[in-house]
C-alpha cells in the first residue's frame, strides 16, 4: 500500500450496513425473519388499504402524541446527520489541506480543523443520544397506547365467530404487528432522515465541484430505486411463502404440544414426527429461496458504488478539464461518491423494514376499524335489580358463515320462572343462550330483558345483571380463590367462600389440598373437568345476577353433586330467572316452562306436563329417556 | 437472558464449533465472502489511489485524455465493485443457509424431544415455554452466526492493516493497538450494561403476548363475567413495563451507539494530531501519516463487526445452553417392534396396588386394586375429582404409576412394547382433542382404512349420519381452517376413531357427556353387541351404569366398592348418595 491511498472515508460506508444488519436482532432475538415475514405478507393487503400515505395519515391521526415534538426530533436528526456528513470531508480536507498542502505541513490549520473536528464529533454524538431518546420516548408511548387500544377493541368485538384461527390472528395484532412497528420506530426511522441528508447533502457539495458530475452520479443512482422495488416485491413474496411455512411448522408443533396425550394415547409419535419434518423441510425451503432476495439486494449498493465511481472517474478525466475542473476536484468528488454509498445501500434495506413496519401498522389499523357490531348504548337504562323478566320477539339469528341459526323466535317469560331448553344437536341452544346475553345481537328481532331492549342497557349493568354460565369452565392462570373473584368486580375473600357455602361446595373446597390457593394452572388444567364447571358456577353465584343462563353447566358433575348445586340453585332462584340448557331431562322436568328447540324453531313450550300430555317432540324424548333408563 | 455467563469464550466456542462442524462447507463459503469482501475494499482504495496518481493528475497535468488509460481505470474501478457486491451475496447467502440449517436442526431435535418426553413432561411445562424454545430461543441460539463469517473474514484486515501500521511507525500503531481493545471493552461493557434491560424486554415482550394469548383464548369467560376492562387494564400493566424497559434500553444505547459510532473519528483526529506533532519532531513525513490514516480507517469496519459478534455470543451460548437442557429430558421408551406377546382377544386388566399424585399434591390414588374381566364392561362411578381421569390414563400407559402395577393380559404395562400397549387399548378422553384435518384423517389418523369399517366404526358411534351431512362428507376439514362441530359431534368423532382400531380394552372417560341420554344408550348398546373388548367406562348417568356388567365406586383414592349396580344399591350406602341422587331428581317428580 502506497501513501497515495484516499483516506477518511474508507470502509466507513460498510460500517452502516453491518449496523443495520445488526441491529434488527439486537433489540430482540425474536425479531425472526417469520415475524417480518407475518408482517411483510400483509403488505399486500396494505396494498390494497390504500399507499403507504394512507397508512401514515390514518395512523398518525390514529395516535396525535406521535406528532408532538416531532418536529424538534426531526430537526435534531438533520443536524446531526449534517454534522456527520461534514466529519470525513473535514479529516479529508486537513490531510489535503493541512498535511499535504502545497505550501507545505500547516501546522495552525491541522490543529484548529483537527479540533474542531473533534468537537463536531462530540456534538453528533450528543445529539444522535438526544435524537434518539425522544425518538424511543414518543414512539413507545404512542406504540403502548395502540397496543391497548387495539386490546379493547379486540374485545368489544363480538365473540360469536371466534376461533382458534381468530385468536392466533387477534393475538398477533397487539404483539408481533405491533414490534414491526417499534423496529422500525427505532431502526428505520432515523436511518430515513440521516441517509436522506446525507445522500442529498453529499450531492450539495459535490455540485459546488462540478455540477455535472452530481448529476452524473444521480443519473447513475436512477435506475437503482426501481430496481429495489422490484426486488423488493420478489422479496416480500418470499416472505410471504416463509411467513405460510413458519406457521404451519408452529402449528404443528403446537398441535404436538396441545395433543400430547392423544398422540401418546394412540401412537402417533412417528407421523407426527414425519409431519413435522416435512413442514420443516418446507420451511427451510422456502427461507433459503427468500434468502436468495435477502442476498441479492443488499450488494446493490455496492454494485451501484462500482458504477458510479467509475462513471465519475472517466465522465470527470474525459470532459472534466473541458468544464473546469481540476484534479482536487476530481479527486473530491471521487471520494464524496464513496460517501453516499452506505446511505444508499441501508435505504435499500430499511426499505424492507419500512414496508413491514407499514403493513403491520395497516394491520392493527384495520383492526380499528372493525366495526364493533355489539354496540353499546350511550346513556343506557340500568337493570332493576332481581328477578328479571324476558320478552322475545320474532328473534332470527344467522352466523358470518352459514345459513341461519334461528328463525323467528318468540316467547315471554316472566321474572322468576325456571326455563329449560331442550333440542337436538345443531339446534340453536347455545346460539340462543348467547342472545340472551348480548355476546352477539339478534339479526332480527328484538330481546328485551327486565322491559328493557337489550341494547340499552349498559354493559356494567349487564355484566352485573346477567349472566351465562358456558359448558367449558376457563379458568386464568392464576389460584383458585383468584378465579372465583372474578365472577363480581371488587368480591372480597368472605364474598367468595359464601359463595362457595351457599353452593354447598365447601367439602370439595375442603378436600383441595390447598385449598382455595390451589393454582389452577394454564386454562384450569390443574383441575378435573368438572371441578372447572364448578368454579364457573360458583363465578355465577357470587354475581348473584337476576337473569342467570347455564349452557350444560353442570354436564361433567357428578349426581350428587349436582343435585346439590340444583337445589342450592332452586333455592336462591327466588329473585332469579333461570334459564338452563341440558342434556339431562331432569332438569327439564323441574322447570316451569320448557322450550323445545328444532333446526333454531321454537318447536313446542310449556311445563313439562302440559308437554308430555301433548304427545309431541318433547313426549317423544321423555318416553325414550325413561325407557332408556328403565324408571317408569 | 441477564444471566451472568462464566467461561463465555469457551462455552461459546464450543457452540459454534459444533454449529459449523454440522455445516462446513456453507460456513467455509461464507468466510470466504467475507474475505475476499474485506480485501477488495481494500482494494477499492489503493485502485482509486492508484487512478488519481496514474490518470487523474497526469491527465488534468498535460490536459490530454489517455483514452486507454481511462477506460482501464473505469474498469478496474468497476470490477472491483462487483466482486463486494458478489461476495456480499456470498457471505449473505451462506451465512443464511449456516443460519437456517443451524435453525432446523434444533428444531427437529426439539421436536423429537416434545414427542417423546413422557406426558408429564407436558403437564409440568407450560405450552407457551415450550413453544417459546421453539421459536426466540431457536432464533436467539444461532443468531451469533450472521456475524460470524464476517467478524472471521476481517481478520485477515486487522493483521494486513496493523503489520503495515507498525512499518509506518509504532507509535501510531500502538494508537491502533490502543483504540482497538478500547473498542471491544465499551462494546463489552454496553453488552455488560444493556444485558438486564435486554432480558427484561425479552421477558416482558413474553408478558404481553402470554396475557394477549391468556385472555383471547378465554374471550367468551370475559365477555360472560362482563371483565373486558380488567382485561385491557392487566394488558396495559404490562404493556406499560414493557415501554419501560425498551425506553431504558433506548437510553443505554442512545449513549452507546454514538459513543461507538464516534470512537473511530476520535481515534483518527488523535491519530492525525500525533502524527503532525511526529512530523514537527521531524520524525515522520506528511505522506506517512496520510498512509496511516488510511491504514487507521481500514481497522474501524473490522472492529464494528467484531463488537457485534461479542454482544451476540452470550446470548446464543444463554439460548444453547437452555436447549440442550431440554433435548436432555428422559424420553419414553420407544417401540421395540418385538413379537407381540398379547392374545388377540379382550384382555383382562388389573390394578395392584396403584398409588398416583399429580405433582406434589397427596395422592389422587392410594393402594387402589381393580380389576377388568376380559370382555366385560366396567363402570366407573366416582365423585367429581374422586380421580377417575387419573385412572383411565394409567392404562394406554400416558403415566405409570407411582406405586403398584397395572397388567394387561397378566404382563405388568412396563413390560410390554409401548406399540402394543397401544394396538391393545383405546382410550376415549374426557375433553376431545381434533386434530386440524379432515374428519377421516382424524378417526383413521394416517393408517389406510377400508371404508366398510370406517362406516361400521361410526355406525356404533353415531356418528355416520352427521359426518355425511358435512358438506365434504368424510373429507371436511375440521378444525382451524374448517368447520367448527358441536361437542356432542365431537365426541362422537373421537369415539369412532377409538373404535376403528378395534381396540382389546377401551375406556371410555365420561366421553358422551354431551350426547342426549337417548343417542348415548344407543352407542353404548351397539358396542356391546358388535365389540368384543374389555370395556372401562367413566358413567354419571344410571343409563350408563346400568348397561355395565359391574361397578366400581372410586372414592377417596381407592374402590370401594364392587358389584352389579343393584348390588351396589344395596351395599354401599355412600354409592346410594352418590347415583340416586340423580334419581331422586328426576323419580321425585313423576312418583
Ligand atoms: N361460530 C359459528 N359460526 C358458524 N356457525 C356456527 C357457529 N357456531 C355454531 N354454528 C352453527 O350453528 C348451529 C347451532 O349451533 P349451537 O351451538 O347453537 O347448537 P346447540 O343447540 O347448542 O348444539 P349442542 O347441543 O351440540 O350444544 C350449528 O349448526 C352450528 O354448526
Ligand atoms: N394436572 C393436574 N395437576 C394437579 N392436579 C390435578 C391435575 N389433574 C387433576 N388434578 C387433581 O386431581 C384430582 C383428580 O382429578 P381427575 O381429573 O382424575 O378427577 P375426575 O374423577 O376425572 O373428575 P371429573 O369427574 O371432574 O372428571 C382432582 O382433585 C384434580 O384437581
Ligand atoms: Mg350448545
Ligand atoms: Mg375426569
Amino acid at each position: 500500500m502506497s501513501a497515495d491511498v484516499t483516506p477518511g472515508s474508507d470502509l466507513a460506508e460498510h460500517d452502516d450496513l453491518a449496523r443495520l444488519e445488526h441491529a434488527a436482532a439486537f433489540d430482540d432475538p425474536t425479531a425472526l425473519d417469520h415475524e417480518r415475514a407475518e408482517a411483510a405478507a400483509a403488505a399486500d393487503a396494505s396494498e390494497k388499504r390504500g399507499r403507504a400515505l394512507t397508512v401514515l395519515r390514518r395512523g398518525l391521526a390514529e395516535s396525535p402524541e406521535l406528532g408532538r415534538g416531532f418536529k424538534i426530533t426531526v430537526l435534531f436528526a438533520i443536524i446531526s446527520a449534517i454534522g456527520r456528513l461534514t466529519i470525513p470531508i473535514l479529516v479529508q480536507q486537513i490531510i489535503q489541506n493541512g498535511l499535504l498542502a502545497d505550501e507545505g505541513f500547516r501546522v495552525g490549520f491541522t490543529l484548529t480543523a483537527c479540533g474542531l473536528a473533534a468537537a463536531i464529533v462530540v456534538s453528533v454524538s450528543i445529539l444522535s443520544r438526544i435524537t434518539y431518546v425522544r425518538l424511543v420516548l414518543t414512539s413507545e408511548s404512542m406504540l403502548r397506547n395502540l397496543r391497548v387500544r387495539a386490546f379493547g377493541h379486540a374485545h368489544a368485538l363480538s365473540v360469536a365467530d371466534h376461533n382458534e384461527t381468530r385468536r392466533g390472528d387477534l393475538t398477533a395484532r397487539v404483539t408481533s404487528d405491533i414490534e414491526t412497528i417499534a423496529r422500525f420506530a427505532q431502526y428505520g426511522a432515523v436511518a430515513w432522515i440521516v441517509d436522506t441528508v446525507v445522500v442529498a447533502g453529499t450531492l450539495i457539495v459535490m455540485s459546488f465541484y462540478s455540477w455535472q458530475l452530481a448529476l452524473v452520479t444521480m443519473l447513475v443512482a436512477t435506475p437503482i430505486l426501481p430496481l429495489f422495488r422490484f426486488m423488493q416485491r420478489r422479496q416480500l413474496k418470499g416472505y410471504s411463502i416463509v411467513r405460510t411455512r413458519v406457521g404451519q411448522t408452529f402449528s404443528e408443533i403446537s398441535e404436538s404440544v396441545q395433543g400430547a396425550a392423544p398422540i401418546r394415547a394412540y401412537g402417533l409419535q412417528r407421523r407426527s414426527r414425519k409431519r413435522l419434518d416435512v413442514a420443516m423441510d418446507q420451511q427451510y425451503k422456502a427461507e433459503m429461496s427468500a434468502a436468495r432476495w435477502f442476498a441479492f439486494m443488499f450488494p446493490l449498493g455496492d454494485a451501484f458504488g462500482g458504477i458510479a465511481l467509475a462513471s465519475v472517474v472517466m465522465i470527470g478525466a474525459w470532459w472534466g478539464p473541458g468544464w473546469g475542473l481540476d484534479a482536487g476536484g476530481l479527486i473530491a468528488c471521487l471520494f464524496l461518491v464513496q460517501l453516499i454509498l452506505g446511505p444508499i445501500a441501508e435505504i435499500g434495506e430499511i426499505l424492507d423494514q419500512t414496508q413491514t413496519a407499514i403493513a403491520g401498522w395497516a394491520k392493527v389499523l384495520n383492526l380499528l376499524d372493525q366495526p364493533i357490531d355489539v354496540v353499546e348504548p350511550q346513556n343506557g337504562t340500568e337493570l332493576p335489580a332481581g328477578a328479571l323478566a324476558l320478552d322475545i320477539e320474532h328473534v332470527g339469528f344467522t352466523y358470518r358463515t352459514g345459513g341461519p341459526v334461528l328463525t323467528d323466535v318468540s316467547i315471554a317469560i316472566p321474572a322468576g320462572t325456571a326455563v329449560a331448553i331442550v333440542g337436538e344437536t345443531g339446534s340453536g341452544k347455545t346460539t340462543f343462550a348467547k342472545l340472551l346475553t348480548r355476546l352477539a345481537d339478534p339479526t332480527t328481532g328484538v330481546i328485551s330483558v327486565g322491559g328493557i331492549s337489550l341494547r340499552d342497557i349498559p354493559a356494567a349493568s349487564r355484566a352485573e345483571h346477567i349472566r351465562m354460565v358456558p359448558q367449558d369452565g376457563f379458568m386464568f392462570d392464576a389460584t383458585l380463590r383468584e378465579n372465583i373473584a372474578m365472577g363480581r368486580r371488587g368480591a372480597t375473600d368472605a364474598d367468595v367462600e359464601a359463595a362457595i357455602n351457599e353452593l354447598g361446595l365447601d367439602d370439595w373446597v375442603a378436600g383441595l389440598p390447598h385449598g382455595l390457593d390451589t393454582e389452577v394452572g394454564e386454562r384450569g388444567e390443574g383441575m378435573s373437568v368438572g371441578e372447572r364447571q364448578l368454579v364457573a358456577l360458583a363465578r355465577a353465584q357470587l354475581a348473584d345476577p337476576g337473569l342467570l343462563v347455564l349452557d350444560e353447566a353442570t354436564s361433567a358433575v357428578d349426581p350428587r353433586t349436582e343435585r346439590t348445586l340444583t337445589n342450592a340453585l332452586h333455592r336462591l332462584s327466588e329473585g332469579r330467572t333461570t334459564v338452563s340448557i341440558a342434556h339431562r331431562l331432569s332438569t327439564a322436568e323441574q322447570a316451569d316452562l320448557i322450550l323445545v328447540f328444532d333446526k333454531g324453531v321454537l318447536v313446542e313450550r310449556g311445563s313439562h306436563d302440559e308437554l308430555v300430555a301433548e304427545g309431541g317432540r318433547y313426549a317423544e324424548l321423555y318416553r325414550s329417556w325413561l325407557g332408556n333408563t328403565g324408571q317408569s | 437472558m441477564a444471566e451472568r455467563v462464566p467461561g463465555i469464550f469457551r462455552r461459546g466456542a464450543r457452540i459454534l464449533s459444533r454449529y459449523i462442524r454440522a455445516n462446513p462447507l456453507a460456513f467455509s463459503l461464507s468466510v470466504l465472502g467475507a474475505a475476499i469482501y474485506a480485501a477488495a475494499a481494500v482494494g477499492t482504495t489503493v485502485i482509486i489511489g492508484r487512478v488519481t496518481n496514474t490518470v487523474i493528475i497526469p491527465t488534468f497535468e498535460s490536459g490530454r485524455v489517455e483514452r486507454g488509460m481511462v477506460i482501464s481505470a473505469g474498469i478496474a474501478i468497476l470490477a472491483v465493485g462487483l466482486v463486494r457486491a458478489s461476495t456480499i451475496i456470498l457471505r449473505r447467502y451462506f451465512a443464511a443457509m449456516v443460519a437456517f440449517r443451524t435453525q432446523r436442526n434444533w428444531r427437529r431435535q426439539l421436536v423429537a424431544t416434545y414427542l417423546e418426553v413422557p406426558l408429564k413432561y407436558h403437564r409440568e411445562t407450560p405450552t407457551g415455554t415450550l413453544l417459546a424454545h421453539a421459536d426466540s430461543d431457536i432464533v436467539a441460539a444461532s443468531e451469533v452466526l450472521n456475524p460470524l463469517p464476517f467478524s472471521i473474514g476481517v481478520v485477515t484486515l486487522v493483521v494486513f492493516a496493523i503489520i503495515n501500521l507498525a512499518m509506518v511507525d509504532w507509535l501510531l500503531m500502538m494508537i491502533a493497538l490502543l483504540l482497538f481493545p478500547g473498542l471491544i471493552i465499551i462494546n463489552r461493557l454496553y453488552t455488560r450494561r444493556a444485558e438486564l434491560p435486554l432480558g427484561d424486554v425479552q421477558r416482558r415482550v413474553g408478558q404481553v403476548s402470554r396475557v394477549a394469548h391468556e385472555s383471547f383464548d378465554g374471550a367468551l369467560v370475559v365477555k360472560t363475567l362482563g371483565r373486558e376492562q380488567d382485561e385491557v387494564d392487566r394488558l396495559a400493566v404490562a404493556a406499560d413495563s414493557l415501554r419501560e424497559s425498551r425506553v431504558t434500553l433506548g437510553r443505554i444505547r442512545g449513549t452507546f451507539e454514538p459513543l461507538i459510532e464516534a470512537l473511530p473519528n476520535l481515534g483518527i483526529i488523535a491519530l492525525l494530531l500525533i502524527g503532525s506533532w511526529l512530523v514537527s519532531v521531524g520524525r515522520l513525513n506528511t505522506g506517512q501519516v496520510v498512509q496511516a490514516a488510511a491504514l487507521f480507517g481500514l481497522l474501524a469496519f473490522p472492529m464494528r463487526v467484531f463488537g457485534y459478534f461479542l454482544q451476540e455470543l452470550p446470548r446464543s451460548v444463554v439460548a444453547s445452553a437452555r436447549l440442550d437442557v431440554v433435548i436432555a429430558a428422559e424420553r419414553e421408551a420407544l417401540a421395540t417392534g418385538g413379537v407381540p406377546v398379547l392374545p388377540d382377544t379382550p384382555l383382562a386388566v388389573r390394578f395392584r396396588d396403584v398409588t398416583c399424585r399429580h405433582g406434589e399434591d397427596p395422592p389422587v390414588l392410594e393402594h387402589l386394586d381393580l380389576e377388568i374381566p376380559a370382555g366385560k364392561v366396567v363402570a366407573l362411578v366416582g365423585a367429581t375429582g374422586a380421580g377417575k381421569s387419573t385412572l383411565c390414563e394409567l392404562l394406554p400407559r400416558l403415566v405409570d404409576p407411582e406405586i403398584g402395577v397395572v397388567t394387561l393380559g397378566g404382563i405388568d404395562l412396563r413390560e410390554l412394547d409401548p406399540a402394543e400397549v397401544r394396538d391393545a387399548v383405546a382410550l376415549v378422553f374426557q375433553e376431545t382433542f381434533l386434530f386440524n384435518e379432515s374428519a377421516r384423517e382424524n378417526v383413521t389418523l394416517g393408517e389406510p382404512v377400508s371404508d366398510e369399517r370406517l362406516l361400521e366404526a361410526a355406525s356404533i358411534a353415531h356418528s355416520i349420519d352427521f359426518i355425511r351431512a358435512l358438506p365434504d362428507g368424510w373429507d371436511t376439514e375440521i378444525g382451524e381452517r374448517g368447520i367448527t362441530l358441536s361437542g356432542g359431534q365431537r365426541q362422537r368423532l373421537a369415539l369412532t376413531r377409538a373404535l376403528l382400531r378395534r381396540p382389546r380394552v377401551l375406556v371410555l372417560d365420561d366421553a358422551t357427556s354431551a350426547v342426549d341420554p337417548v343417542i348415548e344408550a344407543a352407542i353404548l348398546r351397539d358396542l356391546r353387541s358388535s365389540l368384543a373388548t374389555s370395556t372401562l367406562v367413566v358413567a354419571h348417568r344410571i343409563s350408563t351404569i346400568e348397561l355395565a356388567d359391574e361397578v366400581a365406586f372410586l372414592d377417596g383414592g381407592t374402590i370401594v366398592a364392587r358389584g352389579s349396580h343393584a348390588e351396589l344399591l344395596s351395599s354401599s350406602p355412600d354409592y346410594v348418595r352418590l347415583v340416586q341422587a340423580y334419581n331422586d331428581l328426576s323419580a321425585g317428580e313423576i312418583s
